[in-house]
Parts: C-alpha cells; sequence; structure tokens
C-alpha cells in the first residue's frame, strides 16, 4: 500500500486516509477579466502530465482534513517529498543530492 | 439514537460495547485563539494533532492543526455551548447524537481493528487519538489503553460497522 507522510500530522500513513487533488503551484490569475480565451483555457484546463517528478497537492481528508503539496514520480509512484501547503516549490536538484 | 445496536457476542479475547455519549462537541478555530479559548472552557486544548486533554471530566482530542473534539458531561453541554461567545472566533457545534461510540476491549482488540483500519494501530500511543478510515467509513480511534479503544462513527454508518466487528469479533472468538 503507498504510504504518504502527512505535513500536518507529521506521520507517514496509508493512501486510503489520503485524496489527490490536482497539480500544485497553480494560482488563479489575479485579473480574471484582462485574459485572452486561450490564457483562461491554459489556467483551467492545461497542466504538465511530466513523466517523473510530478509537483501535486494531496488532501489528508480522512485525517486532519489539510490540503498539502507532494513531490510524486509518476513512473515509480514513489514520494520524493511532502511539504505544507503555501511553501515555495523545492528545489528537486537538492532533492536527488539529499537522496543520494 | 436510532441506529439498531444488537449484542455482541462475549469472548475473553474481544468485547465489544456501544459507549452512551454525554455531550460531544466539535470545535474549530485558529491557533491565535486557542489560549483565550482553553481559559473559558477551563480545559487545555492540545496543539499536536493526535493529543489528548483532560481535565475536570471534560476532555479534548486535536483533529487537526484547528480542530478538536470535546467530550464533556451532559449536565455541562449547555454550559460549554456558551463558554467561548464573545470575543473569540470560533465554530462550536454540538455533535452528539451524530455519533456512535463502540469501546473495543481484550487482547485481541488489535486484531479486531486491522479488519478495517489500514494504518499500523500498534503505533498509536495509549492517550492518543487519530482520525482514520474504518472499511470506508471515517471513523475517530482513541487508544483508551492497551488493549482498550473506542471507534466513533457517524450514526448513519453505525450499522455497517457494528455488523463488521460483530463478525470479526466472533472470529476472533472462535479463533479463525
Amino acid at each position: 500500500m503507498l504510504l504518504i507522510h502527512c505535513p500536518y500530522c507529521d506521520e507517514t500513513l496509508p493512501e486510503p486516509e489520503f485524496a489527490y487533488a490536482g497539480e500544485a503551484h497553480i494560482a488563479r490569475p489575479a485579473d480574471p477579466m484582462a485574459l485572452s480565451d486561450e490564457e483562461w483555457r491554459d489556467f483551467l484546463f492545461i497542466r504538465s502530465n511530466p513523466r517523473g517528478n510530478h509537483f501535486e497537492r494531496w488532501r489528508h481528508v480522512n485525517g486532519c482534513g489539510r490540503f498539502f503539496n507532494a513531490v510524486r514520480d509518476t513512473v515509480s509512484d514513489k514520494f520524493a517529498m511532502t511539504y505544507r501547503a503555501g511553501e515555495p516549490r523545492p528545489n528537486l536538484d537538492a532533492l536527488k543530492e539529499a537522496a543520494e | 439514537m436510532t441506529a439498531q445496536i444488537h449484542s455482541f457476542p462475549r469472548s475473553t479475547a474481544v468485547a465489544v460495547t456501544v459507549l452512551p455519549l454525554e455531550a460531544r462537541f466539535s470545535l474549530r478555530l485558529r491557533a491565535a485563539s486557542r489560549e483565550a479559548a482553553e481559559a473559558a472552557l477551563g480545559l487545555p486544548l492540545p496543539d499536536r494533532i493526535g493529543r489528548t486533554s483532560e481535565q475536570g471530566g471534560r476532555r479534548a482530542l486535536c483533529l487537526g492543526p484547528d480542530e478538536w473534539r470535546l467530550d464533556v458531561p451532559a449536565a455541562e453541554a449547555a454550559a460549554v455551548a456558551g463558554a467561548l461567545e464573545g470575543g473569540i472566533p470560533h465554530a462550536l457545534v454540538e455533535v452528539t447524537d451524530r455519533e456512535v461510540t463502540f469501546l473495543i476491549e481484550g487482547p485481541g482488540s488489535l486484531d479486531l481493528l486491522a479488519i478495517g483500519i489500514a494504518r499500523d494501530v500498534r503505533r498509536l500511543e495509549v492517550g492518543r487519538g487519530a482520525r482514520t478510515v474504518f472499511d470506508g467509513v471515517q471513523a475517530v480511534l482513541v487508544r483508551e489503553g492497551e488493549e482498550r479503544f473506542t471507534l466513533a462513527v457517524w450514526r448513519s454508518y453505525a450499522s455497517h460497522v457494528e455488523e463488521l466487528l460483530r463478525q470479526g469479533a466472533r472470529e476472533i472468538a472462535l479463533g479463525l
């Protein structure tokens, strides 16, 4: 079973307690009226869908209820790290060095 | 309480009973208001998720960074409901009627909980609790003692959880 570390509970817990919530670090444009239709479409629907490390949101819905961010490898399904919502996107090279 | 509660098989391995609830509240407030709320409630509110605190028959369990479950004697329900009024931004809702709490005790209690809970319950320390999932049903588990747990679920799920616990308790009693 996939084990996920919740940064709020500070515990590593089984996946059934969590819900996936899409790609992370997508900020709603401050002034939607200033956007063209194409830019608005991109904001709403176009996602990076990488092969490899993916920044994504999860929610500890059957636990503390908090949203947080995670870095997961979409090939191996391995979580590189999780961090609290609102924190900046972590540097992946530093992550790799720490893992080695 | 309208949930149908039947008798569970008695065994030395594990016993399941339904606890009568006194009064239970769900409390939400920001960390900045926590100390003021503690003074108003006369009860320390733990700031780490999963910790419990107890004072004068009142009990708090921290479920999230801004969420607590309060258990108080029925006679104090009205006093608690009004304790935070004025000054402290919060949400305090009485949820006594929403919940059914099962008491699970005996040497087989860990085995019984394992039929529905994916997390490693052995790692839960005595006196701590957590919200988790029991066979797809959101439940609040508290470890009251080494072999003594309470499992609180919403009333509409209680018959399903009760049936699973009954089957599990029977299998454990039979040594399966």
